[in-house]
C-alpha cells in the first residue's frame, strides 16, 4: 500500500548548485504549506488537545482540574460505555459482513459488458452517493411502526405481521443495520466488480475444458482472486462502522432506552449536552485506539493467510 | 463457450434464464432505488403522515416546496451551497498545490509529509469532534472564534488526504520532459505549474472535484458543532427540525430531504466515469 506512494525521483539533482537545490526545497514547502497548515489546525492540534483534555476534568468557568487517567477509568467501568462499545461492534460487524456478502453476490450476478447491466449497476449504486442525513429521514419514515407504514406493508405481502422496527429495544439496532447494509452493499459491489475485471479469463476457459462446475470455478478461481479486495473492503467498512454517528443520531438517537446507543452518539451527548468534555475526549481516544487495533489485527490476519 | 464473467449468466438465453434475470435485476433496481423514488413521489404529493409515504403520487402538488420557504429550507440550502462552493474551491486548490510538491519535487522530509497525510486519513473527523469544537472556538495562536461562521465549516474540509493522494498519483504521470523544456525556455515555477502541469491533470481534477463535492455536501458532525444557531444550519443538519408540521405533515421534511439529496446524485450522474475511477483508486490505496 505504501510502496506505491513512495517518492519517485524526478529531475536528477546532478549539476545543480547548492543554492538552486535550496531554492527547490523552499518552493516545495511553500506549495505544501496550505495543506500542512490546515492539517495542523484542524487535525493534529485537535488530536493533541483531545489527548490532553482526556486527562482533565474540564470545567468552563472553574478551570480544568487534573484527574490523570480517571476519565479512562470511568469509561472502562461505566455500563453505558460498555453497552455502547458492544452496540458499535455489533453494528459494525453486521453491516460489514452483510454488505460484503450481498455485495459479492450482486457483483457476480451483474458482471458483464452488456448495456442493460450498466444501467442496473448505475441505478443500484445511487444509495452510495446519497446524503446520509436525508436517506436516514426517508428510512425513518419507511420504518413507521403502524400497520400501514411502508415497510410493514411490504413485509405484509410476505405474510409477516407488522414489526416495531426502530420503536423496540429488540429491533432498533437491527433496523439501523438494515439501512446501513442497503447503503453499503452497492459500494462493495462496485469494488468487487472492479476486482472481477482483473480475473484471468483463460483460467475460466481452462476450467471449463477440464469439466469443472460453475461452483468449483467460483470456489477455486474467482474467490481466491478477490481475496485482496475482500480484505481492503473489510478493513474500510469495519473502521467506518465503529465510528458510525449520523445513521444512529437521525434514526433513533440511541433509543429506545439506550438499546441502539453507539460510541459516537454517547460521546456526542457527553460532550455537547452534558458538557463532560474530559470524558468525551477520552472516549474519542478509546475509539481511535480501537480503530488502530482493528487495522493492525486485520493486517496480521491477512499476512498470516497469505503465507 | 465464451467467458465474459465468472458465472457466465449473459450467455444463457433460454426462457427460464431470461425470466430469472429480469426478476433478479428488477428486484435489485427496486430495492436500491425504491426509497429514493418514494421520496421523489411523496415530496410532490400531499403527505400528512408517514403512512401516506408512497411510490405512486396521488395528487401532484408543489405545496411542500412552498411551505418549505416558511421553514427557512431555502436559507439552509443557501448555506449548504456556500459551504460546498468555497470548501470545494479551497480543497481543490490546496490539493493541487500540495500534489505538485509531492509528485514533482524531491526534498528532505517528503516521506514524513506522506506519513502525515496517511495519518490524517486514518484519523476520521468523528474521533476528534469534541476537541475540534474547542479548537474552533479559540484557534491557538490566533485567538479567533470560528463557531457560528461559514469559515468554521469551510476551513476544516480544506485539506483532504484522499484528494491530495489521488492528485499526486496523477501528477507523477506527467512526463518530466515537458517541464524541463519549459524550464529551459525560462518559465518560472508558478508558470510551469499553472500552464503545464495543472491543464494536463484535468481528468484528475474531475475525480477530486466530484468526490470533494459529495464529501463536503455530506458533512454532518462539523456543521452540527460549528452552527449552534439555526440561521447558520446547512440543509442536512436542519432536516431534524422539520420532522413534523401541522399544515403539511411530513411534506416539508420530504421536500427538504429531496433538495438535500439531488445535488450529490446529479454530481454523480454527471461525472460517473471520474467517480468510478476515484472509487477504485481510493479503495486500493486505503
Amino acid at each position: 500500500m505504501t510502496s506505491s506512494l513512495a517518492p519517485e525521483p524526478t529531475a536528477p539533482p546532478g549539476r545543480r548548485t547548492p543554492s538552486v537545490r535550496w531554492r527547490g526545497t523552499l518552493i516545495a514547502w511553500l506549495f505544501l504549506a496550505p495543506a500542512l497548515l490546515l492539517f495542523l489546525y484542524f487535525k493534529f492540534i485537535p488530536m493533541f488537545v483531545g489527548l490532553w483534555k482526556s486527562l482533565f476534568k474540564v470545567q468552563t468557568f472553574l478551570g480544568d482540574e487534573w484527574v490523570g487517567l480517571q476519565n479512562y477509568q470511568t469509561i472502562i467501568t461505566d455500563e453505558d460505555f460498555a453497552a455502547a462499545i458492544w452496540h458499535s461492534v455489533v453494528l459494525a460487524l453486521g453491516t460489514t459482513v452483510g454488505s460484503l456478502v450481498l455485495g459479492l453476490g450482486f457483483a457476480l450476478l451483474i458482471e458483464g459488458p452488456a448495456r442493460y447491466l450498466w444501467f442496473v449497476r448505475t441505478a443500484a449504486f445511487l444509495p452510495v452517493v446519497t446524503t446520509m442525513a436525508a436517506v436516514a429521514e426517508v428510512w425513518r419514515i419507511m420504518y413507521y411502526p403502524g400497520d400501514n407504514g411502508l415497510l410493514n406493508t411490504v413485509v405484509g405481502w410476505a405474510g409477516i405481521g407488522p414489526q416495531p422496527w426502530l420503536g423496540s429495544e429488540d429491533s432498533s439496532l437491527g433496523s439501523i443495520m438494515l439501512m446501513s447494509i442497503w447503503r453499503g452493499t452497492p459500494y462493495d459491489m462496485m469494488i468487487f466488480l472492479a476486482g472481477l475485471v482483473g480475473v484471468d479469463r483463460t483460467l475460466y476457459e481452462a476450467a471449463a475444458v477440464d469439466g469443472a462446475s460453475t461452483w468449483r470455478r467460483l470456489r477455486h478461481i474467482t474467490l481466491p482472486a478477490l481475496r485482496p479486495v475482500f480484505w481492503i473492503l473489510f478493513t474500510l467498512a469495519a473502521i467506518r462502522g465503529l465510528r458510525v454517528f449520523v445513521e444512529v443520531y437521525v434514526l433513533t438517537n440511541g433509543g429506545p432506552n439506550g438499546s441502539s446507543e453507539v460510541l459516537m452518539t454517547l460521546i456526542y451527548k457527553l460532550g455537547f449536552q452534558k458538557n463532560e468534555l474530559g470524558v468525551a475526549s477520552a472516549g474519542g481516544i478509546v475509539l481511535f485506539l480501537a480503530t488502530l487495533a482493528l487495522t493492525v489485527i486485520v493486517q496480521m490476519l491477512r499476512r498470516r493467510q497469505a503465507t | 463457450m465464451k467467458f465474459d464473467s465468472a458465472l457466465g449468466l449473459e450467455s444463457r438465453r433460454g426462457p427460464v434464464a431470461v425470466i430469472g434475470k429480469v426478476l433478479i435485476y428488477g428486484l435489485m433496481v427496486a430495492v436500491f432505488t425504491g426509497p429514493l423514488i418514494g421520496l421523489l413521489m411523496s415530496a410532490f404529493s400531499k403527505t400528512l403522515d408517514p403512512t401516506s409515504f408512497t411510490f405512486w403520487p396521488d395528487d401532484f402538488t408543489l405545496e411542500n416546496f412552498i411551505q418549505a420557504e416558511d421553514k427557512n429550507v431555502y436559507l439552509y440550502l443557501f448555506n449548504s451551497f456556500v459551504v460546498v462552493g468555497f470548501g470545494l474551491l479551497l480543497q481543490m486548490l490546496v490539493s493541487v498545490f500540495a500534489a505538485y510538491s509531492l509528485a514533482r519535487k524531491k526534498f528532505r522530509g517528503m516521506t514524513f509529509v506522506m506519513l502525515l497525510m496517511l495519518t490524517t486519513m486514518m484519523l476520521p473527523e468523528e474521533i476528534i469532534a469534541i476537541p475540534l469544537s474547542l479548537v474552533l472556538a479559540d484557534l491557538p495562536g490566533l485567538h479567533l472564534n470560528l463557531i457560528g461562521t461559514y469559515a468554521g465549516m469551510i476551513l476544516p474540509v480544506g485539506a483532504w488526504g484522499f484528494s491530495i493522494l489521488v492528485m499526486t498519483e496523477f501528477m507523477k504521470e506527467v512526463p518530466v520532459e515537458l517541464e524541463e523544456a519549459a524550464r529551459i525556455d525560462g518559465a518560472g515555477e508558478l508558470r510551469i505549474f499553472a500552464t503545464i502541469i495543472v491543464p494536463l491533470c484535468r481528468p484528475a481534477l474531475g475525480v477530486i472535484g466530484v468526490f470533494g463535492f459529495t464529501m463536503i455536501w455530506d458533512q454532518y458532525l462539523l456543521p452540527l458543532i460549528v452552527a449552534p444557531a439555526s440561521d447558520m444550519w446547512t440543509l442536512p443538519i436542519a432536516l431534524r427540525s422539520l420532522r413534523s408540521d401541522e399544515e403539511v405533515g411530513i411534506g416539508v421534511l420530504l421536500a427538504a430531504s429531496l433538495l438535500a439529496l439531488l445535488p450529490s446524485i446529479i454530481a454523480f450522474l454527471a461525472f460517473q466515469r471520474q467517480f468510478m475511477r476515484g472509487l477504485t483508486s481510493g479503495a486500493v490505496k486505503g
